[in-house]
């Protein structure tokens, strides 16, 4: 168990608490750096994908688990920042200036769409973002002139201002890195400050984050436009690692992995992102794998992932709900005061009666 | 204390439906002093309370404090003109720290942007230090120094409401309304909550306007109270003038014919 003897205000407010933060996190960049050289083309390939899902991953955490607004149409904001991509490489703008505007076109979209939000909240909330994931899929299909429809379009290599292409899988991957670090970062920065704490305020109670003096309107669009820029943002990145894109791949099954992904993570823990990221893109090689082994009655039938995806949600909603980053803290927390940790450590008080006069 | 009050509420009416909450209320609330709002069980004091801070929105009559209408202000910039609540039930931010939880507090006071922020600039880090200092002095004042890195969701209801008090405090309020600070508390931090109204009002200048039940207390801190029986005015007055207000005691205890009554069918029994 550590002990950190504070004397300055300053060690309550940096990102990396002691050295260990560091030691640990200093290491995981050194092997994220060495990765190229460290695995497998297709491994490396994998590990991009994670870091694209990550940085999606941090915008739906921003807003549903720090927020407490939750989105089932996530996946609409990635395929805007999909197709704004491959619209503005196509006309020739460079990938890191058609990157921001991805961005920043997904953030307007998240606006227009925030502002329902102020009206509905839980699952009304949920419903509406659902029915506005399939409006946008339908958009993709119909807009044939910008989107080629069903049939798809094609993404080119990302341009760096025409003075090189990031057309290998590794200085590709090195982009994304890039990219997450720096999301990770701007997210980490915000929740350390007061917007950061406005969002929280607002998840758990409106009513005092206003007499608080909080514009609940104002931070709550605010939540939708940035978590709807990651989410275009990493929209882009997956255009141009796919190198193709078509609207199913924006459709609700591709929203409910991305839910599935910060709830297994852990919500309101941006670790949990990374480990829901990682969760998500191992799982199919796991039931690839198990496939083989099983018997062909059960390992050929099809919708076993789905099956497999579904039960591993229920499990968790119901066992964790603190999900991997839970899991490991709870971990982490045995072995510091071994043998002293005891069942329900964790366990908190459910809150206590609140009558509704106020609502 | 000033001539000029710190609040006025006017011929104030609420009408839910049917019910009428609050009819025709009228008050003063002096610069630097504690009011205390009293009555039984669904007379209209929290409403009152909801009204100030724009919850509601009256159906005739208005409220102006410093001289500014309220009706004219948003929910969220009732805290900037220096207006604190507590709830009755507490509302606190119950999955974040009590560090956080006072840190919300700061705010109004917010002096960063959102870039500043985003990129968390020497700036950002400077407001973010001058927020925790002041958070610091509210820390020592409600002796909060130990739960500072809990999280809420595991304290105790007392500790609670001294948090939801210190994050109200937070906001360096001119007038703090308290609803029922009281409940829930045993006798001690009965006696505690007494002392840090006795010192919010005499150190930090603050005005008190509270919604209270527990009468010991109200007598012990208040200047002035404001007796309230089903949405009206029963009396207005030091809390002893209050307490042998005949209407009062019909209020709480029954009308003297009704004792009368049941006297005598008890002899008769």
């Amino acid at each position: 168990m550590r002990f950190i003897f504070k004397t300055r205000y300053d060690q309550d407010i940096r990102l990396a608490k002691h050295g260990g933060h560091v030691f640990w996190y200093g290491a995981l960049m050194l092997v994220l750096l060495a990765a190229p050289w460290l695995f497998s083309e297709y491994w490396l390939a994998q590990l991009t994908f994670v870091l694209i899902y990550s940085v999606v991953g941090l915008g739906l955490m921003l807003l549903s688990g720090y927020t407490g607004l939750f989105s089932l149409g996530h996946a609409a904001f990635l395929g805007v920042g999909a197709y704004a991509q491959a619209a503005l490489t196509h006309h020739g703008v460079p990938a890191p200036l058609a990157l921001i505007a991805a961005g920043a076109i997904a953030a307007l979209v998240g606006v227009i769409v925030g502002l329902p939000a102020l009206r509905v909240k839980g699952i009304y909330l949920a419903i509406a973002t659902l029915a506005f994931g399939f409006i946008v899929e339908e958009v993709f299909a119909r807009w044939e002139s910008v989107t080629g429809g069903n049939a798809g379009i094609h993404v080119g290599a990302a341009d760096m201002f025409g003075l090189f292409k990031l057309d290998d899988d590794v200085s590709f991957y090195f982009a994304c890195l890039v990219v997450t670090v720096l999301a990770t970062l701007a997210i980490l920065n915000l929740l350390r400050a007061p917007t950061g704490r406005a969002f929280v305020a607002i998840r758990d109670s409106e009513v005092s984050a206003q007499s608080m003096g909080i514009h609940l309107a104002r931070y709550k669009t605010l939540s939708f436009a940035i978590s709807a820029s990651l989410a275009g943002v990493g929209g882009a990145l997956y255009a141009h690692k796919l190198q193709f894109i078509s609207p199913d791949q924006f459709s609700i099954l591709q929203s409910i992995d991305l839910v599935l992904m910060i709830v297994v993570g852990g919500i309101g823990s941006i670790h949990g992102v990374f480990l829901g990221a990682i969760f998500l893109i191992t799982m199919p090689q796991v039931i690839g794998l198990a496939k083989d082994v099983l018997p062909a009655a059960i390992g050929q039938a099809p919708g076993l992932q789905g099956l497999v995806y579904g039960l591993v949600l229920i499990a968790f909603v119901l066992f964790e709900p603190l999900g991997l980053y839970g899991r490991w803290l709870k971990l982490r927390t045995y072995l510091q005061i071994f043998p002293f940790y005891r069942r329900g450590m964790f366990q908190r008080q459910k809150s206590y009666l609140k009558s509704d006069r106020l609502k | 204390m000033s001539a000029e009050p710190l609040l006025t509420a006017t011929d104030l009416s609420v009408r839910f439906g049917g019910v009428l909450a609050v009819n025709r209320v009228g008050f003063e609330v002096r610069r630097g002093e504690v009011f205390t709002l009293i009555g039984p069980n669904g007379a209209g004091k929290t409403t009152v309370f909801n009204l100030i801070s724009r919850l509601y929105t009256p159906s005739s009559g208005r409220i102006t404090f410093e001289g500014r209408d309220l009706a004219a202000i948003a929910p969220h910039d009732v805290a900037r003109l220096g207006i604190a609540r507590t709830f009755q039930n507490i509302e606190l931010f119950e999955h974040a720290s009590v560090l956080q939880n006072l840190l919300i507090g700061r705010h109004t006071h917010r002096a960063t942007t959102l870039w500043s922020e985003l990129f968390f600039t020497p700036g950002a880090r400077r407001a973010e230090i001058a927020a925790r200092e002041k958070v610091e002095q509210v820390i020592d004042l409600l002796d909060l120094q130990h739960h500072r890195e809990s999280l809420v969701a595991g304290l105790p209801y007392g500790v609670r409401k001294v948090v939801e008090l210190a994050r109200a405090l937070c906001t360096e309020p001119k007038l703090l309304l308290l609803d029922e600070p009281s409940s829930g508390l045993n006798v001690e931090e009965t006696d505690d909550m007494a002392f840090w109204i006795q010192d919010i009002r005499h150190e930090l200048g603050i005005t008190v306007l509270m919604v209270e039940h527990d009468m010991s207390l109200v007598s012990k801190v208040s200047d002035r109270v404001l007796a309230m029986n089903q949405g009206e005015v029963l009396a207005t007055g030091t809390p002893r003038e209050v307490q042998a207000h005949p209407g009062v005691i019909e209020a709480y205890l029954g009308a003297s014919e009704d004792l009368a009554s049941l006297r005598r069918a008890a002899v008769s029994a």
